[in-house]
């Protein structure tokens, strides 16, 4: 609790005290009146003083303005014990929307606490603190078990492994050592790492996260927009209602007194500040509980397409796939799988080629270079070495065909390394692009969330496409796409009638056009990619693709929590509006259509926080 | 140029819009967000004139409301 609000509290509860005491005094009349202005004037005196101040300024029809002349509405035609009572509640709603608020806030900030307080620099008297602002790029930094990376940059020394989560969400710790790529905002588990810095403070990773998320709020969504405007028209008109109802019907029946009652009711429920305050919540919520689970918005809006995706179209490599090759299968002629490997593998020691390292990696040895002899590449063919005084080929089809082999014809998904001893065919390694673990169980899960149609995209061969789709629930599959096909490939599928909206997921090294170009570009793996986070409209911190369908479902929940908002605030404003014309609804309950409907949709607003399981 | 100001004690949500709507009028102001939610302001305007802008969004801000302050 702030002291202000410590302040209202004690205000609150020592009207309250005297509004009781007053009704035990007997007096009637005049006394009567001045006995209920003392609690009144407790209470409202700031109300009364903001709404005199706010004319002055020429601004009508703000809450202050409206209560008092309510509330004194209320003294004038008599009913004292109501004047006092509505300012009272007036209050208290203010008070519980007040903590309400800063509770959400908190919780928020709280989520968003990747923000580091110092960096431990290393001079000639020893480690000191210094801001991670006054850290110039290259310098070593240390970071203690314990501490979170204050700055982006690489470890000069030390091993470790690091928590994400509070970036990704994840809890599996990542390991790392020298010579690897830190970012900041991770937390360093166990020893001692000595960091030099790649970027100032304000380009790091954290910089970045927070400046992204809390910007996102500028982005509105349809809905808010349309809640902003409501807001504009909502109070002048309800006050003009008001004015016709407390003039015209007495015109005709007389009764003055109880129209003008009736009159004071509107004014107290003509507040739109349960609506404007309830929907951006709303999304401020949303927005911060994705981010909790690695997920980053990029504004209201974003949310608002996501919950209505109805296609979801996937880059194949890097997004469902690993985008590392490694060898899938091992297929020899006469020997043992074993052997193959062990010959290919020597071939292959010496070059750079990322096919070759991943099939010396699958080797899982260091090669024996004493066995080879001597190695040349084939430029456009592949490898010739002689392991163990045999010449050995390893390459396509066509380098078969110089040594004389004849290579069995294979057609599989992935990259096929031939083997021959000089004529003699040995067999074939398939190297592919793996699965990513969670790919097939992401993609049943969008099935499951009723996205219609599911789209592979690819500049791989149709083969090497089917044989990663086909262990998917994809529906559709676009291959051999050069990166220009992608947009229009997106484009094609965007034409027409449409219900529902386009996703995009890439990796958002070469997808940036494609990101852009569709309704909502999700990027992923951005940890520490400027590029990805510039283009894309949701960036995903890791690279699992459940959580695909998880920012589906947080969208489409935070959507859920603004209907429930919109609705519940316009329903109860519209009945009390007319149980209040009709003469059955008093003020009190004007107060709660004000200030509780506020409170309610406020509290309904901070479940969009949380990260459904 | 743009900056970002706190905004202290920005009590009301609908004052944030009315304080946005304001500012936005203002000549030379390209535009304006009031984030009720991390009670901040940023402000773009022309560089020109930007300090008489910055003078006048604090007059109009304590015109809707008296208890809020804009910190420069």
């Amino acid at each position: 609790m702030s002291r202000k609000q410590k302040k209202v509290l004690i205000r609150i509860l020592i009207a309250a005290a005297l509004f009781a005491a007053a009704f035990a005094v007997p007096v009637h009349g005049i006394g009567k009146l001045c006995l209920f202005l003392i609690p009144y004037a407790v209470i409202g005196w700031d109300i009364l003083w903001r709404a005199a101040v706010n004319i002055a300024h020429g601004q009508v029809f703000d809450e202050n303005f409206l209560m008092a002349l309510a509330t004194l509405g209320a003294f004038a035609t008599g009913s004292y014990e109501e004047g006092v009572a509505v300012m009272l509640f007036y209050q208290i709603g203010e008070w519980f929307q007040s903590c309400a608020v800063a509770r959400s806030r908190r919780s928020i900030a709280a989520l968003m606490d990747i923000c580091p307080e110092y960096a431990n620099v290393e001079t000639q008297g020893g480690i000191t603190q210094v801001d991670p602002a006054e850290v110039a790029v290259g310098t070593v930094i240390l970071v203690k078990a314990g501490e979170k990376i204050p700055l982006d940059g690489v470890i000069a020394a030390g091993e470790s492994s690091l928590d994400t989560s509070a970036l990704t969400g994840e809890s599996a710790p990542r390991s790392v050592r020298t010579g690897d790529t830190v970012i900041s905002g991770c937390i360093n588990r166990e020893g001692l790492l000595r960091v030099r810095t790649t970027k100032p403070y304000d380009q790091s990773t954290v910089s970045k996260i927070l400046e992204l998320v809390e910007n996102a709020s500028e982005r509105k969504a349809k809905s808010e927009d349309f809640i902003t405007k409501f807001a504009r028209w909502y109070t002048p008109c309800v006050v003009i209602v008001a004015v016709l109802l407390a003039v015209i019907p007495p015109l005709f029946m007389g009764a003055w007194a109880e129209w003008i009652h009736r009159a004071l009711i509107f004014l107290v429920v003509s507040c739109p500040c349960a609506l404007v305050i309830s929907v951006p919540l709303s999304f401020f919520g949303g927005i911060g509980g994705a981010s909790r689970a690695g997920i980053l918005v990029k504004g209201g809006n974003y949310l608002e397409v996501l919950a209505q995706a109805d296609t979801v179209v996937l880059d194949k490599t890097g997004t469902l796939t690993r985008g590392e090759f490694r060898v899938s299968g091992i297929h020899p002629v006469s020997i043992a799988p074993e052997e193959l490997l062990d010959i290919a593998a020597h071939a292959e020691m010496y070059s750079t080629h990322p096919i070759a390292r991943s099939i010396v990696e699958a080797y899982g040895k260091e090669p024996d270079s004493r066995r080879v002899a001597k190695t040349e590449e084939i430029a456009g063919h592949g490898v010739h070495a002689v392991v163990d005084g045999r010449d050995i080929y390893a390459g396509n089809p066509r380098l078969m065909e110089q040594s004389g082999a004849s290579a069995d014809p294979v057609t599989c998904g992935g990259t096929v390394v031939h083997l021959s001893a000089g004529p003699d065919y040995l067999g074939y390694i398939v190297i592919s692009d793996g699965l990513k673990e969670n790919a097939a169980e992401a993609l049943s899960d969008l099935h499951k969330l009723g996205i219609r149609r599911t789209v592979m995209l690819t500049g791989d061969t149709k083969a090497a496409a089917q044989g990663i789709a086909s262990s998917l629930e994809i529906d559709a599959v676009c291959a051999e796409l050069l990166p220009g096909d992608k947009v229009s490939a997106v484009e094609s599928m965007m034409e027409g009638e449409r219900k529902g909206k386009l996703v995009f997921v890439g990796d958002g090294i070469n997808d940036a056009p494609v990101l852009m170009r569709s309704d909502v570009g999700i990027a992923m793996g951005a940890m520490g990619s400027d590029a990805a986070i510039e283009a894309a409209d949701v960036v995903l911190m890791d690279d699992n693709p459940a959580k695909i369908p998880l920012a589906i479902r947080m969208a489409r929940r935070t959507m859920g929590i603004v209907y429930q908002n919109i609705v519940f605030a316009l329903g109860v404003k519209g009945a009390i509006l007319l149980l209040g014309a009709l003469g059955y609804a008093g003020m009190w309950a004007a107060v709660f259509a004000d200030v509780g409907v506020s409170v309610i949709a406020i509290l309904n607003a901070s479940r969009a926080l949380r990260v459904p399981k | 140029m743009t900056k970002t100001f706190k905004m202290q004690d920005l009590d009301c949500a609908n004052c944030a819009r009315k304080m946005e709507d304001a500012i936005r009028k203002l000549d030379g102001v390209a535009e304006v967000h009031v984030n009720f939610l991390t009670q901040k302001m940023v402000l773009t305007a022309d560089d020109a004139r930007f300090d008489e802008i910055v003078q006048e969004a604090v007059k109009l801000v304590r015109r809707v409301d008296p208890d809020c302050r804009m910190v420069l």
